[in-house]
């Protein structure tokens, strides 16, 4: 017999079964199989330990069920390694608010969010924000958004600014720690204090991401022993240079999967 | 020295701060570390460099 699962439950099957056999009589109406991460209609011989998502469109499955679908299309083992970690995010501006829904979907278990500001209407060119949550701290904000992509993580939120004083009580605790803020000194600031206070945070900043340019000028860089730099590093939002959602969420893009590969103890670029 | 891998020329001694206004880096918005450690900031000013150090020193642009 063969030993797999199906939609996260154990399932013995005789040996020679085959993918979309095993679905036709399990789940007749599904329209969507996933092998392993992999979508697939074709109808493949099975192995010892596979995992088998069956998807019926339209249809809401049980909580436990939901869970195990939305990480079908995770690469295996990923979605467990996830789900224990933490990670902070520090500002929820164009990066964070990116980066959290980012990781959201990833599922990572534990996200501590952290802005002091709220929401307004110039925020809206890049921030993941909708109209409707104009005047709502961006924590509030971000958290009611990550309720809806991933409602099976815990979302920790801060409405406080992040300054030397309190950043190793807000992030001490996490795996890694996004820096996502806007002004280069805070930046600096929260790097300094995480690196110098603390012996096993790491830091996944951003720095270089306004304008235009080339999408293919930002980077991720490993910079000191426990800081990863995203960003082409020189373009800074300034006088005629505005930061605009392309080239802000590529930078996000790339912090947030430095991040995974992190929790997945990946430690170079 | 070796400052982000590069070879650079300083006096004995001198000290973190005194380093970044040699090579003109703008105040507040960079980070240092000297041999794999972090300098605090509130110690740039009194952290002495050596001979054969590797300092590493990120400077933020803003922007996020």
């Amino acid at each position: 017999m063969l030993q797999l699962t199906l939609n996260g439950s154990p399932l013995s099957l005789p040996e020679g079964s085959c993918l979309q056999d095993v679905v036709q009589q399990y789940m007749p109406k599904a329209s969507v199989v996933i092998r392993n991460g992999f979508q697939t209609g074709e109808n493949v011989p099975l192995h010892e330990g596979d995992s088998i998502t069956a998807i019926e469109k339209g249809v809401m499955p049980p909580q436990d069920v939901l869970e195990h679908m939305m990480a079908a299309r995770h690469t295996p083992q990923v979605h467990q390694r996830v789900k224990q970690a933490c990670v902070g995010i520090a500002g929820l501006g164009g990066l964070g608010s990116n980066i959290a829904a980012m990781l959201a979907r990833t599922g990572v278990g534990h996200l501590i969010l952290v802005d002091f500001d709220t929401v307004e209407p110039s925020n809206l060119n890049r921030q993941n924000y909708f109209v409707s949550h104009l005047g709502m701290n961006k924590t509030d904000a971000t958290a009611q958004l990550l309720h809806q992509i991933n409602p099976f993580i815990q979302v920790e939120t801060h409405t406080v600014r992040v300054d030397s004083s309190n950043a190793v009580t807000l992030f001490g605790g996490c795996d890694v720690v996004c820096e996502a803020f806007d002004n280069p000194n805070c930046k600096a600031e929260l790097v300094s204090t995480l690196l110098s206070e603390t012996d096993s945070v790491r830091i996944v900043a951003g720095s270089g991401m306004a304008g235009y340019g080339s999408s293919n000028d930002i980077v991720t860089r490993k910079r000191m022993s426990r800081l990863y730099v995203c960003g082409d590093g020189e373009t800074a939002a300034a006088n005629g240079v505005g930061l605009m959602a392309p080239r802000v969420s590529v930078c996000a893009g790339h912090q947030a999967n430095m991040t995974l590969r992190l929790l997945l103890d990946i430690f170079e670029v | 020295m070796k400052v982000n891998g590069e070879t650079v020329t300083a006096a004995d001694g001198i000290t973190v701060r005194a380093l970044l206004d040699q090579l003109g880096y703008p105040a507040g918005r960079i980070a240092v570390e000297v041999n794999g450690a972090i300098v605090p900031r509130a110690e740039h000013d009194t952290f002495a460099l050596h001979d054969a150090d590797a300092v590493e020193i990120v400077c933020f642009v803003g922007g996020g």
